[in-house]
């Protein structure tokens, strides 16, 4: 069992929490005492941090649409599909027809691997997020 | 952010959230702080507790309209011209810091000049708000030392969003409230992450730390680091891409980690955009009602699961850190991207995301210090932080604004979109309540959150109710222009008579069919908290 110091992922505030993980699992959270923004403080949605990493309905595995439906695959076979289909309409339209939508929920890393692939391989300016909602 | 950007030059709170607590006046505009910044309402109480005065200018009566010294019970969409209406008392009163404009800002002549010929009646009768009330707030924050003003989504989500922002911009130049510390402005964001996304250029026009694409010597510079040939035409805004219909200017769409079925306005519209396209793609960690409606969707790791940064409110940079591997075959954003990128015959290989932020660090000015063995050790460091020796930088525009001088920029009102008439006379505004979150994919996952809020509820004045003959969780049938959703009523005295309120966490309750597309012409923020609905009892 051990304490991993991290960071809220609900609000703008930023609370410095720990999350706290027992054998494999995440299972409670508590907030950092010297942490400007929480102060040893969370609001409930903090507390409750850990409820939903590991609910039942967590996306597991690749789904691809087939006969209508999304059925289970490999990730090869979902990330060949996906290179093939957005490279192929991001050639035809030099980047026109293709956007992309970056996520608040991401890190800073991740949205700039987004925007990075959006402009430098797919050639495209068409990605934004909900900075506007 | 685009009033913040073209008046003080940068697009972010001045202040770091501890600083507000050493506030002598606060002024909340459109924000409903205790349930949505919990955080944040919490440094207001203990302000108030050390003597400072809050105001609050809010068309609800709110947790924080109930404490505050002065509430102004403004009517939806009016700020503009309740803002100028105190403007205008602070000249008439001499309160305005003449020091203050003259070194540190431009066209004050032309604010003057608007607010000379502005009418105090007419802002009486738009804003249903009385001249006594406005005239003494107006006085508690010209006279204050240290003011803050913090707003959010109330102020943004309104056709006239940037114009308002613009008016607190003013109203907070005029008085000499922004460049100290304990003092300025400070817009508070809704995400965890929007501040970094936005700092990255999750952007159609910019390229990280703000540097726009049409530029040529950015362009360049970012040519030479990526070694690939750039697009200097800035793209297409979010709702640009999600409401182009059936012959919208998209054929493919990558969406990560958002759900813009349920987030978005008008949200048939939103289906049938994406219904049309030939592939889309969603990474997720839930299987949300975007995802449903994907060709290909990829499994995501959690927060708890990956390693990288946050960048919050008050721009501090820090660490999130990984406690448990991907859970199943779920794999982090960056692997995927890493992965795709490849597969479309572009190497990025980073050994971890700590080498991702040393790029970042060389390219993004603003992130110039920012590397993963200084953010490790510290509480995070707030930008601009421009090389590994500086300490950050805790609250903005000491000495001089990012732009140089301050700019004024003259507002006047602009009514909003749609306002009730005889067929829907009922005012619709919506927003966040404690409980939940956004669009309730993490949130509704949680048991205790969903005990406590498990489904949307219509706030609506008892004198409405009895009209409607509608009792506390009755159903109600709400329809606009746009669509019908269904809702429990729960009568209470925080809305006024002819105004409701619900949120939009809940999937059953979509209200975002009836919402309206209508945005404001510069940020393209949609007008989230003002249509008009017709309500009758099921």
């Amino acid at each position: 069992m051990h304490d991993v110091l991290t960071t809220c992922v609900y609000c703008g505030c930023g609370c410095g929490l720990y999350l706290h993980e027992h054998r494999g699992r995440v299972t409670g959270s508590s907030p950092s005492r010297n942490h400007p923004v929480s102060r040893n403080n969370l609001c409930v949605k903090g507390w409750h941090l850990h409820e939903f990493i590991h609910h039942p309905s967590r996306l597991t595995e690749p789904l691809m649409r087939k006969n209508g439906r999304l059925t289970p695959v490999s990730w090869d076979e979902a990330m060949n599909c996906a290179a093939r289909e957005l490279g192929r309409i991001a050639a035809a339209s030099d980047g026109k027809a293709v956007g992309l939508l970056s996520s608040a929920k991401c890190t800073n890393e991740e949205n700039y691997l987004l925007q990075k692939l959006a402009r430098a391989v797919l050639h495209t300016n068409n990605i934004d997020h909900c900075a506007r909602l | 952010m685009a009033g913040l950007a073209t008046t003080f030059g940068s697009g972010a709170m001045t202040n770091s959230i501890n600083e507000i607590e050493n506030a002598q006046v606060i002024l909340l505009i459109g924000s409903n702080t205790s349930e949505a910044h919990p955080q944040v309402a919490r440094r207001i109480f203990t302000a108030m507790d050390r003597g400072a005065r809050l105001i609050v200018i809010d068309p609800r009566r709110t947790l924080m309209a109930k404490r505050a010294d002065i509430h102004l019970p403004i009517r939806p969409g009016t700020d503009i011209p309740l803002l100028n209406a105190m403007m205008r008392v602070i000249l008439d009163e001499n309160l305005a810091d003449d020091l203050f404009i003259e070194m540190r800002t431009e066209n004050f002549y032309g604010l003057r000049d608007m607010l000379f010929r502005f009418d105090l009646e007419e802002t009486v009768r738009l804003t249903g708000v009385d001249l006594a009330r406005i005239r003494a707030a107006a006085q508690l924050y010209g006279r204050a030392q240290k003011a803050v003003i913090c707003y959010c989504l109330g102020i943004t989500q309104h056709v006239c969003g940037t114009g308002n922002v613009q008016a607190i911009a003013n109203l907070a130049m005029l008085t000499g409230h922004v460049e100290k510390e304990d003092t300025g402005v400070d817009p508070l964001r809704g995400q965890n992450n929007v501040q970094g996304a936005c700092d990255m250029g999750a952007l159609p026009n910019v390229f990280p730390s703000y540097q726009q694409v049409d530029i040529d010597d950015y362009r360049e510079k970012f040519e030479r680091a990526w070694h690939a040939s750039l697009p200097g035409q800035p793209g297409l805004t979010l709702m640009q891409m999600t409401h182009g219909g059936k012959n919208g200017p998209l054929k493919a769409m990558f969406i990560m980690g958002e759900n813009p079925v349920l987030s978005d306005p008008v949200s048939d519209r939103v289906e049938e955009t994406l219904d049309n396209l030939e592939f889309l793609l969603v990474a997720d960690i839930f299987l949300t009602e975007t995802a449903r409606r994907a060709h290909v969707v990829l499994p995501a790791a959690s927060f708890a699961e990956k390693t990288g940064t946050f960048t919050n409110s008050e721009r501090r940079v820090q660490m999130v850190r990984r406690v448990i591997p991907p859970l199943g075959q779920s794999r982090t954003d960056s692997d995927i991207i890493m992965d795709l990128a490849g597969r479309l015959g572009y190497a990025m290989d980073y050994e971890s995301p700590a080498e991702i932020m040393e790029e970042i660090s060389m390219l993004a000015p603003i992130y110039g210090g920012m590397q993963h063995d200084r953010l490790e050790n510290s509480w995070g460091l707030q930008w601009p932080c421009w090389d590994r020796s500086h300490p950050g930088t805790p609250f903005l525009h000491k000495y001089y604004f990012t732009r140089g001088r301050g700019r004024f920029t003259p507002v006047v009102h602009e009514p909003p979109a749609e306002l009730p008439d005889d067929d829907y006379p009922f005012l619709l505004n919506t927003g966040r309540i404690y409980h939940q979150y956004h669009t309730g994919t993490m949130s509704r996952h949680s048991a205790l959150l969903s005990r406590e809020a498990g489904e949307a509820l219509l706030q609506l004045h008892p004198e409405d109710g009895r009209r409607l003959g509608v009792r506390s969780g009755d159903l109600l049938r709400m329809r606009s222009r746009r669509g019908e959703v269904q809702v429990k009523a729960e009568l209470t005295e925080t809305v006024r008579p002819g105004e409701v309120y619900t949120t939009f966490h809940f999937s059953e309750m979509p209200v975002n069919r009836l919402t309206i597309s209508a945005q404001d012409h510069f940020s393209q923020c949609p007008e989230y908290k003002i249509c008009a609905v017709h309500l009758e009892k099921v």
